[in-house]
């Protein structure tokens, strides 16, 4: 059994409320900081525990904090991302649903930690119960003094709003989000200068996602070496993955990083094997940007070692064999499941979610959009499959915000993965509309590497 | 320590203000290695960035820190480091990917620029003369949209627009609140009006010249010429609005159109006022400065002589000769 952090008390009744979260040791965290540290001890801690950031980039959260700009008179903001909205990741919504108050800690300890005295939580504006939830948990803290003027007679003031946003994907990018707090159009601004510099009202900000601000609370609970020693070298700590998809169990488990990826898979603590006896075929690790990879690699890197639940061991192979942890969105597809249609049906999401600003991805997004949806339908070309490549090219790492190569990367790894399926589909249309291409060679054991001699 | 910062563009070294972006620092250099710029706007405070031609490839960060910049950067938006070395046209992988940028750009670009007002001194033109490929890969329905008037002067075709926001930046920074600006998301995105409302102000014109492309043009002028059949003359006028400082498009005797006075990389040298742009059209309006000049690559020179130089078959002509002449001076009497 894996520790939990996050999800301990998760199955206490009523832990949606400030007296039970309370009873089960909710608000120490808040009780140490203010009455025990200073800001930079916080920040320290952090630092130690080595939290990489939950909302995909998986940025050290404790750096990102020390690189906050502090200059004399102006304000500085905490602003919790609660945006999300990428396919395949539902976790935040699940930690906003059932325990609001642990995110509402974290940004006490945050905020206090930043010396910010105003704090945003800007939550997706789909997710309107939660929103509910997060004001209703908010009201309550306020009237136990955790929140308002002078926070248990500490002198630190702290407001905290939440602001629905306008259901766009983009706004998901911080400084698009920020963009949009500022009652904006949603488009993300071009970097430098960075929101640590100058961010939300043109004040230095820091944007966190829900998870990494939950995450301070056992932090300081336990001190930052307790937390880092969860985990497996410099992926700490545990995650929440939303696991999805043909699985018996699919599911949101915090799991210890660290977990391989076929017990995560296959084990009865978490998502229990593949659904109705079927076989795996292929996987999406973290989150529908991240490359997809077939069942072969994603159960072993090509070097034959078993792959983990790590920002590192995911990584592994880099583009050509490897994927990312990301937001830890975990969509498993069986024998039955089409992976060109799967490509097309991302690649709508971004043709729909591009904020239009600049033109690689305005333009190129529909444009794969396009070309994909012909291939799934029977009318492709083989030549569509290397122009999807380029076109992905184009896109990648040409773009303001990283919402173009989001796009860019599931179909140049699909083409790269699953070639002979998207092949399948131009040679054979009529078949291809009424049936699937099948598992194929996708979860055959991974050829053993040769000893070659080292000369 | 001095305010100067040294930066190395394709091999050409040149000392800039601390501050200055890539592309100021490569137009002080000037020539072939200007990065080409579709939305940036020196005038226009917070554009570019968006269209990304101008993207550069920075091989050295700064003297401090050497480290080459991961990405490819949009020269435009980004500020020199002492000692950064930049590579333009001499890396194949800027040179690669601005011309997928190109591509990008044209793909909903109805490349009807025989009927289009704007042939001739349109930039996307160039840019895909100078760095597109002859033929797109895009083979499917392109966007397109309805003609929009705003107001009586301006027409507003969407289905040519590159989104380039100049407009929009040219919009907020005449008026008080915001009039003029994006409406929907990606690629169903457009430039509109609040309600199709006219912008009402007196430099409300200028966002004819800052467009790069002819998505707005001047209704005072639409369809009356091509521009390589006019002749642009410097000229200026007592104007209590703007500084009066512009440039006149003759046909014969008479002046059809008033603009700007536009630099080498057509960007406005001072904005005028839409008396001077649209009701203005009188040559005794004007004191005359003289022709102006443009660059002699530019389709807008084709038509201008400037010495007598019949092609074969005239010379050989007497007759043909004789009006040819005649021709020739009365295109050059002005």
């Amino acid at each position: 059994m894996g520790r939990k952090l996050l999800l301990e008390h998760i199955n206490v009744p009523g832990i949606n409320t400030f007296e039970v979260y309370r009873q089960k040791g909710g608000y120490r965290a808040v009780e140490k900081v203010l009455r025990a540290m200073s800001p930079e001890d916080v920040v320290e801690e952090v630092k130690k525990s080595g939290l990489r950031g939950r909302g995909g980039a998986g940025f050290p959260t404790g750096m990102k904090w020390s690189f906050l700009a502090k200059p004399e008179g102006k304000p500085r903001y905490l602003v919790c991302n609660g945006d999300e909205s990428e396919p395949g990741t539902f976790k935040d919504r699940y930690l906003m649903t059932h325990i609001p108050h642990a995110l509402i800690e974290g940004m006490i300890v945050s905020s206090f930690a930043l010396g910010a005295n105003t704090s945003y939580i800007y939550v997706r504006g789909e997710m309107m119960p939660q929103i509910r939830i997060l004001e209703k948990a908010i009201a309550e803290a306020k009237n136990a003094g955790f929140l308002g003027k002078n926070i248990l007679g500490s002198g630190f003031d702290l407001e905290l709003y939440v602001q629905p946003g306008g259901g766009a994907y983009i706004c998901g990018e911080e400084t698009a989000l920020i963009e949009s707090l500022e009652g904006k159009r949603g488009n993300p601004r071009i970097k430098p200068p960075f929101p640590a510099i100058s961010g939300l009202y043109n004040c230095p900000t820091v944007v966190n996602n829900v998870e990494s601000i939950a995450a301070t609370v056992p932090i300081i609970n336990d001190g930052g070496e307790e937390y880092a020693k969860i985990g497996l070298g410099r992926s700490t700590g545990t995650k929440l993955i939303s696991a999805s998809g043909n699985l018996n169990k699919p599911g949101v488990y915090e799991i210890e990083l660290g977990v391989s990826v076929e017990e995560f898979l296959y084990s009865e603590e978490y998502c229990g094997g593949i659904a109705n006896g079927k076989r795996l075929k292929a996987v999406v690790a973290g989150g529908s940007s991240v490359p997809i990879l077939p069942a072969n690699l994603i159960l072993k890197t090509v070097n034959n070692e078993p792959r983990l639940m790590t920002y590192e061991s995911l990584a592994d192979g880099g583009f050509a064999s490897g994927t990312m942890l990301g937001s830890g969105g975990f969509i498993a597809y069986d024998e039955d499941q089409c992976i060109v249609r799967n490509t097309w049906n991302f690649s709508r999401f971004y043709h729909h979610e591009s904020c239009g600003q600049c033109s690689p991805c305005r333009e190129g997004t529909g444009w794969m959009e396009k070309v994909l949806h012909r291939l799934e339908y029977g009318h492709g070309k083989l030549s569509d499959i290397d122009l999807l490549v380029d076109v992905s090219k184009k896109i990648e790492g040409n773009t303001i915000c990283p919402l173009g190569d989001a796009a860019a990367w599931p179909v140049a790894s699909a083409i790269r993965h699953f070639r002979d399926e998207f092949e399948w589909h131009v040679t054979n249309p009529q078949e291809a509309v009424s049936r699937n291409y099948g598992l194929a060679h996708y979860a055959d054991p991974l050829p053993k590497l040769e000893n070659v001699a080292a000369s | 320590m001095s305010d100067k910062v040294k930066v190395t563009i394709d091999g050409i070294t040149i000392d800039v203000e601390a501050g200055t972006s890539i592309l100021n620092a490569a137009r002080q250099i000037g020539g072939d290695i200007v990065p080409p710029a579709m939305c940036y706007y020196s005038k226009l405070q917070g554009s570019g960035g968006k269209c990304r031609t101008c993207l550069v490839k920075v091989s050295k960060g700064s003297e401090k820190d050497p480290r080459p910049m991961p990405k490819l950067v949009a020269s435009c938006r980004t500020t020199v480091m002492d000692g950064m070395e930049v590579q333009n046209i001499t890396s194949p992988e800027v040179t690669e990917a601005r011309k997928g940028v190109v591509e990008i750009l044209l793909i909903n670009h109805p490349l009807d620029c025989p009927v289009c007002d704007q042939a001739g001194e349109c930039h996307l033109q160039d840019l895909s003369y100078e760095h597109g490929s002859e033929a797109t890969r895009y083979e499917f329905e392109r966007r397109t949209f309805d003609r929009i008037d705003i107001g009586d002067k301006i027409q507003l075709h969407m289905t040519r627009c590159i989104l380039c926001y100049r407009c929009v930046y040219t919009a907020d920074q005449i008026t008080e609140q915001r009039v003029h600006g994006i409406l929907g998301r990606g690629d169903a995105a457009e430039i509109s009006t609040y309600i199709e409302k006219a912008i009402d102000n007196d430099f409300s014109g200028n966002v004819i010249d800052v467009c790069p492309v002819g998505a707005l043009t001047d209704r005072t002028f639409r369809f009356k010429n091509r521009v390589w059949f006019t002749k642009p003359v410097d000229a200026h006028r007592d104007c209590p609005t703007c500084s009066g400082k512009v440039t006149l498009w003759y046909k014969g005797e008479d002046v059809i159109r008033v603009t700007a006075r536009k630099d080498e990389y057509g960007e406005v040298e001072e904005f005028i006022c839409n008396t001077c742009r649209f009701d203005t059209k009188k040559t005794s309006d004007w004191v005359i400065e003289g022709p102006r000049k443009i660059n002699p690559h530019s389709v807008i020179s084709a038509n201008h002589y400037t010495q007598l130089m019949p092609p074969s078959v005239v010379r050989k002509n007497p007759a043909l000769l004789e009006a040819n002449k005649e021709q020739f001076e009365r295109s050059t009497k002005l």
